[in-house]
């Protein structure tokens, strides 16, 4: 492969979890969107990548026994 | 003039140390409070920590008696959220995990995209909806997924995708330097999503 010649969808892919982490430059998130908006392919496996996160973060989620608070506020210092 | 026998407010209560001792209380209480109402996440980060419900009781009531009892110790106007996730992960840490098994040191996927086009690939119905995709991956597949991870993975993992810090903080909350902790989210959610493409391939 040339040096000068890249896949905009290899370059989409490698922006994909750092877009989604918010940590890319102005400069580079326009550059992915614009990519997304026009490439329908890179386009499904972003929201599938939104998607996947979403799923992960309800599947592990377990929330906290009501006991629990209560022992937690019985650790506060007394007044 | 002598002061000393007017009940006049003076002016320099702020030296009293009674004025102190309230002060600092209010301050604890504020710290407490504050504390507390995190606790809903700290929790839910503990339980991905350890194997069971028990245990994550017991971690985020040792978290909590620490915190209490080191209030002191956090700078006001600082991150709160961070500061007790260190003590969280540090106390996870010292509780001496249990031996880690060869770290995973297979080769990562080659793509990012892998889990969906694998998900894809497998469906019969035509082009699927890439938001029913992720339909056909269980919950407790990921949950046990989670769990397999090498636990310097499923640190950062935890910390970024499920309690939302920034590399940075948790960099600092790991003790890490920033550039660790972006290679072992991308390694730690590949694994993740490796495990997960494993078990929806196999339960068809």
């Amino acid at each position: 492969m040339s040096l000068f010649v890249f896949d905009p969808c290899d370059k989409c892919e490698q922006m994909m979890q750092p877009f989604l982490d918010r940590v890319l430059t102005d400069v580079e998130i326009t550059e992915a969107q614009v990519h997304l908006d026009g490439c329908e392919y890179c386009r499904k496996r972003y929201r599938f990548e939104v998607e996947f996160r979403r799923f992960v973060r309800q599947a592990v989620a377990e929330p906290m026994p009501p006991e629990l608070k209560e022992k937690l506020r019985a650790l506060r210092t007394p007044l | 003039m002598n002061t000393a026998a007017t009940v006049e407010p003076v002016s320099d209560t702020s030296e009293s140390p009674a004025r102190q001792v309230a002060e600092e209380a209010r301050d604890r209480v504020r710290f407490e409070e504050e504390a507390l109402a995190l606790s809903d996440q700290v929790y839910g980060v503990a339980r991905r920590l350890v194997g069971s419900r028990e245990e994550a009781e017991d971690l985020v009531q040792e978290t909590y008696a620490r915190a209490f009892r080191s209030w002191r110790s956090f700078q006001p106007g600082t991150n709160l959220r961070a500061w007790l996730f260190r003590i969280l992960t540090n106390l996870n840490i010292d509780r001496g995990r249990k031996v880690q098994r060869t770290p995973d040191m297979q080769p990562l996927e080659e793509s990012d995209y892998f889990l969906y086009n694998k998900l894809e690939e497998s469906t019969t119905d035509g082009t699927p909806d890439e938001r029913r995709v992720v339909d056909r991956l269980s919950q407790n597949d990921a949950v046990t997924a989670l769990a397999d991870l090498p636990h310097d993975f499923r640190d950062v993992v935890l910390l970024v995708d499920l309690a939302d810090f920034t590399y940075s903080d948790a960099a600092q909350i790991l003790d890490i330097p920033i550039g660790t902790v972006m290679s072992r989210l991308h390694r730690g959610r590949r694994m993740l999503k490796r495990t997960l493409a494993d078990s929806a391939v196999e339960e068809r």
